[in-house]
């Protein structure tokens, strides 16, 4: 664990990736899901929404209509004071879940009682260390796998970072799943792919959540280059706002992310003093519907 | 848990070799930044190690410093203060005479000369009371680079003067409105800025955090305060000191007077945090006497935050002390027991600011009156022939319209 003096057995194992022998089962539903989205000839859609967002319950109406609206995969953001990769959307969608006290143990509740009705929808939790950290990370690994998580992105732990969480993670048998990004170059590109598992999540910009979005052909690119260094399936995201964009994204790609389209949806659905309007969990899955729609109008294979 | 082996840490053979390769402090500092930043910081890692290995570089430091910074600052012996209290034989290390008044341009003028080295062409900072600011907007002026300073909208009212100084030296200054408008959001901005424009630019921060190399890199920028003491004090005493007080916001104005003294086991040294209204009451910024190791802005540190791992602000009528972690190097030297850390309220500190201009016709910056304000409890205790050392990191001139209203005097 991070306290320990950093071994041998470390270094080898950030570097060239943990031996199989020593990785626990996953849950294969991020396995199976995608190779379902490969059956169905095509890509798939993993929506972002914050725990907690605006408040308890709205957010878990929310999450129970996710799978029924077309949502692929479901990340859920893990709100932190200090989000340094997310952009304005992001960050106020945190402050409000914080706000109406959101807490990590909350948030493992929430995909726990979703589990109970959904067995078969991947859920990712993505966030930042400190509240992992506070936790405790055996505990956390533990009740995160209990609960029904399947993955984790934690952005702000690069591969330099991989005895913190991502190998206990593999070790516990919960995908730890990479950001690579457009200044991720060849050289570094196999050291990050090395402890990553289930996907990959391509950061289609070099910038913050929610901002710019990147040139179609850039996409493609990046994809291409990603492909000739792994062969786990690879999501994009950053800046996917339409159905349009999110269908093109996910036929070059094999999944589409959009998240600060999602939670500017419940952003303009709360009353003057900043609670959910009836209609808010009603709107964002409306959305969802409308990605959907055009993520399985996407044929498999083409370019962004 | 990190904090449960804070009583284990064994006693190393030195205290200056920090950090190892992975930019560990024991278990403090390391990398933690998004993906995006990380072959960038690996790039400015490489670009000090080179730099710190050319003499050049060096020299070019060393010339400035003393053209254009004033250095070396005088050690001053404050003999009315040494009287007053009674005990201790009282020096001040001078950094307030710095240019722009404190010892900020230390670091900002080796960090210019390190991004000039690495054809960068753009700056960023972030600043808390503005020192930092106008600090690297002085050296971004002087080395002709465009400059964009994130600054906090509570604390840009707060400190106006200093926001227009940066507007007068060419800096853009953007107000942070995220958070809390305070520094610690000013830090996310800068790093949300950086990671959109990792290609031209070159972020400087201001204290010794961060991600590595960036507290080491600091420390070293700023060791040259202790270098100066250690040969200073041998020419007006012929000896070591036996005591350095430093007051600590992030810390790079402790551990640059620390650093060069951390093998000299007789040497004792204290830093000083910001007790705010006291640390009982919440409304501090004593990170290590009132918070546990966490990780934010790319580096594990201690951390003011709620159980749940959420960020807390800090409070301090100090603005620079005003942050709610503390440098890596510093959570080290806490655990291992080599530093003390003491803590200062701000009635402590505000009386220590006028104790000082009266006594010795120096007003210091409201940072260094919490380590006097510690001076103060300390040295009637200390023997006549004991050395102590405070470094008066800034002058006063820009709190004195905030001392005045904290004294109920009408400007």
């Amino acid at each position: 664990m991070n306290s320990g003096p950093v071994t041998a057995a470390d270094l080898r194992a950030k570097r060239e990736g943990l031996p199989e022998s020593e990785r626990a089962a996953d849950s294969g539903r991020i396995r199976a899901r995608f190779d379902r989205l490969k059956r169905e000839g095509r890509g798939g859609l993993v929506t972002f929404i914050s725990a907690g967002d605006p408040d308890a319950e709205t957010s878990a109406r929310i999450l129970a209509g996710l799978p029924q609206a077309g949502a692929d995969i479901i990340e859920i953001g893990m709100p932190f004071t200090d989000p340094m990769a997310d952009g304005p959307a992001i960050q106020a969608s945190s402050q409000r879940a914080l706000k109406n006290g959101i807490t990590l143990k909350k948030t493992l509740a929430m995909v726990e009682a979703f589990r109970r009705q959904d067995q078969e929808t991947p859920i990712v939790l993505m966030g930042y260390y400190n509240p992992i950290y506070s936790f405790g990370v055996p505990r956390f690994l533990e009740e995160a796998k209990r609960a029904g998580v399947d993955g984790l992105i934690v952005v702000d732990l690069p591969p330099e970072e991989d005895e913190e969480l991502c190998i206990p993670a593999l070790k516990a048998g919960v995908n730890f799943i990479r950001l690579a990004t457009p200044t991720t170059d060849d050289k570094r590109l196999p050291a990050v792919l090395a402890n990553t598992s289930g996907f990959v999540y391509y950061v289609s910009i070099a910038g913050i959540t929610g901002t710019r979005s990147a040139r179609d052909q850039d996409i493609t690119a990046a994809i291409e280059r990603l492909r000739r260094h792994t062969a786990l399936p690879i999501a994009v995201g950053f800046g996917i706002k339409t159905a349009e964009h999110a269908a093109k994204v996910a036929s070059a790609a094999d999944a589409a992310v959009v998240g600060s389209a999602l939670v500017d949806t419940v952003a303009a659905h709360l009353d003057s003093d900043g609670r959910a309007k009836p209609d808010c969990a009603d709107a964002v899955l409306k959305l969802v519907g409308e990605l959907a729609a055009g993520v399985r109008g996407s044929v498999k294979g083409g370019t962004a | 848990m990190a904090s449960d082996d804070a009583t284990a840490v064994e006693r190393p053979n030195t205290y200056r070799s920090g950090p190892d390769e992975f930019g560990h402090f024991g278990i403090y500092g390391g990398r933690f930044v998004a993906e995006t930043l990380m072959p960038l910081i690996l790039e400015v890692e490489q670009a000090y190690a080179e730099a710190k290995a050319d003499p050049a570089f060096k020299r070019e430091i060393n010339y400035y410093a003393k053209h254009y910074i004033g250095r070396p600052s005088p050690l001053y012996y404050a003999e009315r203060l040494s009287e007053a209290l009674g005990g201790a034989k009282i020096y001040l290390k001078r950094d307030e005479l710095n240019h722009t008044g404190a010892h900020k341009i230390n670091n900002t003028l080796g960090q210019i000369l390190l991004a000039k080295r690495m054809g960068k062409r753009r700056i960023i900072a972030e600043t808390g009371a503005g020192q930092h600011g106008v600090a690297t907007a002085t050296v971004c002026a002087r080395f002709n680079l465009p400059c964009v300073v994130y600054m906090g909208e509570t604390d840009m009212a707060r400190q106006a003067p200093n926001v227009f100084r940066m507007k007068l030296l060419g800096a853009e200054v953007v107000p942070v409105k995220s958070g809390t408008g305070t520094l610690k959001d000013a830090m996310n901005e800068a790093l949300r800025d950086w990671v959109a424009n990792v290609e031209d630019t070159f972020y400087i921060i201001g204290t010794a955090a961060g991600p590595h190399p960036y507290p080491a890199m600091v420390r070293d920028f700023q060791s040259v305060i202790g270098e100066e003491v250690r040969w200073q004090m041998q020419e007006a005493e012929g000896r070591l000191p036996d005591t350095l007080v430093a007051c600590i916001g992030g810390g790079s104005n402790a551990i640059g007077l620390f650093h060069p003294f951390l093998d000299d086991t007789n040497v004792r040294m204290i830093g000083v945090e910001a007790a705010g209204h006291g640390i009982d009451s919440g409304e501090h910024a004593a990170s290590l006497n009132g918070g546990r190791p966490g990780v934010l802005h790319g580096n594990r540190t201690y951390l003011l935050q709620t159980d749940d791992g959420q960020i807390v602000d800090a409070y301090s009528i100090s603005a620079g002390l005003d942050y709610p972690g503390i440098g890596p190097e510093h959570s080290w030297l806490h655990d291992t027991g080599r530093v003390d850390y003491a803590s200062v309220t701000d009635e402590e500190a505000l009386d220590a600011f006028q104790f000082l201009t009266r006594l010795e016709g120096i007003i210091p910056a409201l940072e260094p009156s919490h380590a006097l304000a510690h001076v103060r409890k300390v040295a009637p205790e200390l023997p006549r022939d004991h050395l102590l050392v405070m470094n008066l990191c800034g002058r006063g001139d820009k709190d004195v319209a905030a001392v005045a209203e904290q004294l109920g005097v009408k400007l």
